[in-house]
């Protein structure tokens, strides 16, 4: 699937369904929220499929945690409909629901396995089920030498781990993570991906917010790009990456000649390199017309849009580089 | 739990209120009741009792040896025996009121001893000085102690001469509990007695409640169980974590209270000036009258506790908590004056609207129990309190969804009509951050 460019650009809202087959784990519909007057988010359209890791990908002030809250039922939208697993409110079946979110907040006089049990028993499993398999959760992360230790003994690292096992203790089929990777390390960041994964396997639905683009590049089926509160982008990650046209780097032995007029109108030459859409017609006609207008192709390679360039184009600019700075702010 | 309460789980994906609240309760009473916090707080108020009760003892104890009530006796020696003899008779019947007496050594066959030197000179530890006769009797002293003295010397002098009756008949006594003038007057004592003790235990107790919640954002748990769980059950759970550590603190102090009342009964008395013994009864009887207590000051507690949980979700810190409380403390005083002032006004207006307004209606009521044995009345007022609190509380849980739960930063502004054009910059300047 093959769109210009000028279409990403578009104000209005795409979305482009993942996998319809499968029954929808969330939806909302137009949510608008405002606070004192400041519109936090404005028509706000998402569908996850269950089953699926869906990324919410924004930098920060987009609107991803107003959305998070409202599809949880923490805040109510001021418009809009939002569906969990089809209940209309989240607090209906909050048993099946784990939730983590970007404030990171545990009572630090608490020992760690209280924690997670004391978090399992807000979700309605009993405290003695809640540290059998919290000990268990423990020691399968080798934090069982912490299970009596207070929260406020512990590492930051380890504390954040300590709590992303109270989201999941009670076993819910949807977990919501609120900028989940933010202050972990790499090591930790790879082990919280593949936790993921498992989880997604174990047919768990997984959504969660990141201004990190890498992230979801990696893990998600789907995304929902957020920008000024607003979603100009939701649906599959290959949708999205399919929104541009791949990049062509072509170099050249003759710098100057008429084959030249043959490159498309996008061309731009960087140092020994021509840079430059893939046309629509393919790559062929073109690669004739350089032949017979020795050119001298040095090298020619074809290079599909990423999910960073899809955010650019459908984000736009700005927003590309308030996402970058975030990302260079997070990792300092 | 196997995969059949798993699947329960799953049937079932929602906990009741009732259950939400208890998750949550549970959990604050175990936090709060083994913490050092709380034995501090136990421990407190105890404090100040203590020392009361010891600067008391001593103050007693200093004042009764530094006011001598002992009149030096300059007479003749009969004269001086009669006197002495006679105080001795008239004392089982005066009692205080009839000084000691004894004579002045320095005195004792001393025909020229003079009285005013004696006195002046400050020798001795005599109130007063008395010379002359029986008949024509004396008294050197201050002038405050000749007019305290005066006549209880004159009434020993005469009894001395038997002018006065040496024998004494003996009455018999009929006692009444009580009396149509005394009853209403000895049961406000009661009524304002309680309101008191409601009031400072509601003041001290409810307090707790108050940086709960404040303490809860800036550990950011709030997020957490308002994820997980109605905010209204949220709030009941909390408020009822703290009402019973409030009754275990009631229990601890009054275990206390009654342990040292067992062990120096008439010394508290003595103390505090005040026979416990004979507090007046109650309208309803002191059973029901103490069920009333505990009913009341739950109410009381669970009113003003949701007001000060609504405060403390709104704030963001302890000071703001402070601030913001105080307030709905004035308001508290303000109410407390109101119920205490109605007791004396029985079917006034005012005591309607002290008994219908929430946050006096406790105080007021158990005044009522005090005064009036009518029992149909506090049912009604229990079930009037207990709407009133569950109303806070849902406001309470509504205003802290719609205000507190803020997030969000593209900072869109909606507003058509501002007061202030603010520049972009100012803008972002107040939006909430994510």
């Amino acid at each position: 699937m093959h769109m210009q460019v000028g279409e990403h650009m578009s104000a209005s809202n795409v979305s482009a369904p993942i996998n319809e087959d499968r029954p929808l784990a969330i939806e909302a519909r137009g949510l608008v929220k405002s606070f004192d007057g400041t519109m936090a988010v404005q028509g706000i359209d998402i569908s996850v499929p269950e089953g699926a890791i869906y990324g919410v990908l924004g930098p920060n002030g987009a609107g991803k945690t107003t959305t998070l809250r409202m599809l949880l039922g923490i805040i109510d939208p001021d418009q809009g409909v939002r569906r969990v697993f089809g209940h209309d409110r989240p607090h209906d079946i909050g048993r099946l629901i784990g939730y983590l979110p970007e404030e990171r907040g545990l009572y630090p006089a608490m020992k760690a396995i209280e924690a997670i049990a004391f978090m399992g028993a807000l979700r309605g499993l009993p405290l003695a089920e809640g540290r059998k398999r919290g000990l268990e959760l423990l020691e399968k992360h080798d934090l069982a030498h912490a299970a009596d230790r207070t929260i406020r003994q512990l590492s930051k690292g380890m504390a954040q781990t300590v709590q992303l096992l109270g989201t999941l203790v009670h076993r819910p089929r949807l977990v919501v993570l609120d900028e989940p990777f933010s202050g972990l390390d790499a090591i930790n960041q790879g082990k919280l991906e593949t936790m993921i994964r498992a989880l997604a396997d174990e047919g768990v639905t997984v959504i969660f917010s990141t201004h990190v683009i890498h992230h979801a590049e990696r893990l998600c089926e789907g995304v929902a790009i957020i920008a000024g509160g607003k979603v100009p982008y939701a649906g599959s990650v290959e949708t999205a990456r399919d929104r541009i046209p791949a990049q062509v780097r072509l170099e050249t032995r003759a710098r100057d000649g008429a084959w030249t007029a043959a490159l498309p109108e996008d061309a731009r030459r960087e140092g020994d390199f021509f840079y430059f859409s893939l046309p629509e017609t393919g790559v062929e006609p073109l690669l004739k017309q350089l032949i017979e207008g020795d050119a001298g192709i040095l090298s020619l390679s074809i290079e599909r849009a990423g999910l960073h360039d899809a955010f650019v184009a459908i984000a736009g600019e700005a927003a590309a580089r308030q996402l970058e700075a975030d990302q260079a702010g997070a990792s300092s | 739990m196997s995969d059949h309460d798993q699947a329960a789980i799953d049937a079932r994906p929602r906990l009741s209120r009732l259950e939400a609240a208890w998750v949550i309760a549970r959990r604050d009473f175990v936090a709060v009741l083994f913490s050092r916090a709380f034995l501090f707080f136990l421990v407190g108020p105890l404090f100040p009792v203590l020392v009361g009760g010891l600067a008391g003892s001593v103050g007693g104890q200093v004042s009764r040896s530094a006011v001598t009530t002992e009149i030096g006796l300059a007479m003749q020696a009969d004269d001086s025996a009669a006197m002495i003899a006679a105080a001795e008779t008239l004392r089982p019947q005066l009692g205080r009121s009839i000084p000691s007496m004894s004579v002045i050594p320095e005195a004792r066959g001393e025909a020229n001893f003079d009285a005013r030197a004696f006195v002046n000179e400050r020798r001795g530890n005599y109130a007063a000085v008395v010379t002359g006769t029986l008949a024509a009797p004396e008294v050197v002293g201050t002038q405050g102690q000749i007019d305290r003295w005066s006549g209880p010397i004159e009434l020993v002098a005469a009894t001395a001469l038997q002018t006065s009756p040496g024998t004494f008949p003996s009455s018999s006594s009929s006692v009444v509990a009580r009396s149509a003038a005394s009853e209403r007057t000895n049961r406000i004592r009661t009524a304002q007695a309680s309101q008191m003790v409601l009031f400072l235990l509601t003041m001290l107790l409810a307090g707790m409640v108050l940086s709960n919640l404040a303490e809860e954002k800036g550990n950011k748990i709030i997020e957490i169980l308002a994820a997980a769980l109605p905010m209204d059950a949220v709030f009941m759970g909390k408020l009822f974590a703290m009402l019973g550590v409030s009754f275990v603190g009631i229990a601890v102090w009054g275990a206390l209270g009654w342990s040292f009342w067992a062990l120096a009964e008439d010394a508290i008395v003595v103390v505090t000036q005040t026979d416990f013994r004979s507090l007046p009864g109650p309208a309803v009887g002191w059973p029901m009258f103490l069920l009333f207590g505990i009913i009341y000051f739950s109410m009381a507690y669970l009113l003003l506790g949701a007001l000060f949980l609504a405060i403390g979700a709104m704030a963001e810190t302890v000071r703001e908590v402070q601030t913001m409380s105080m307030p709905v403390t004035m308001m508290q005083l303000m109410v407390f004056f109101l119920a205490a002032y109605t007791i004396t006004l029985p079917g006034s207006a005012l005591e309607t609207f002290a008994i219908l307004f929430p946050l006096s209606s406790p105080f007021a009521m158990l005044a009522r129990a005090a005064l009036d044995e009518t029992l149909w009345v506090h049912i009604a007022a229990v079930a009037w309190q207990a709407v009133a609190a569950f109303l806070l509380i849902k406001a309470g849980s509504l205003l802290f969804r719609k205000r507190v739960m803020k997030s969000g930063g593209a900072g869109r502004d909606t507003k058509k009509r501002r007061l202030f054009n603010r520049s972009p910059a100012q803008q972002s300047s107040i939006e909430p951050a994510e």
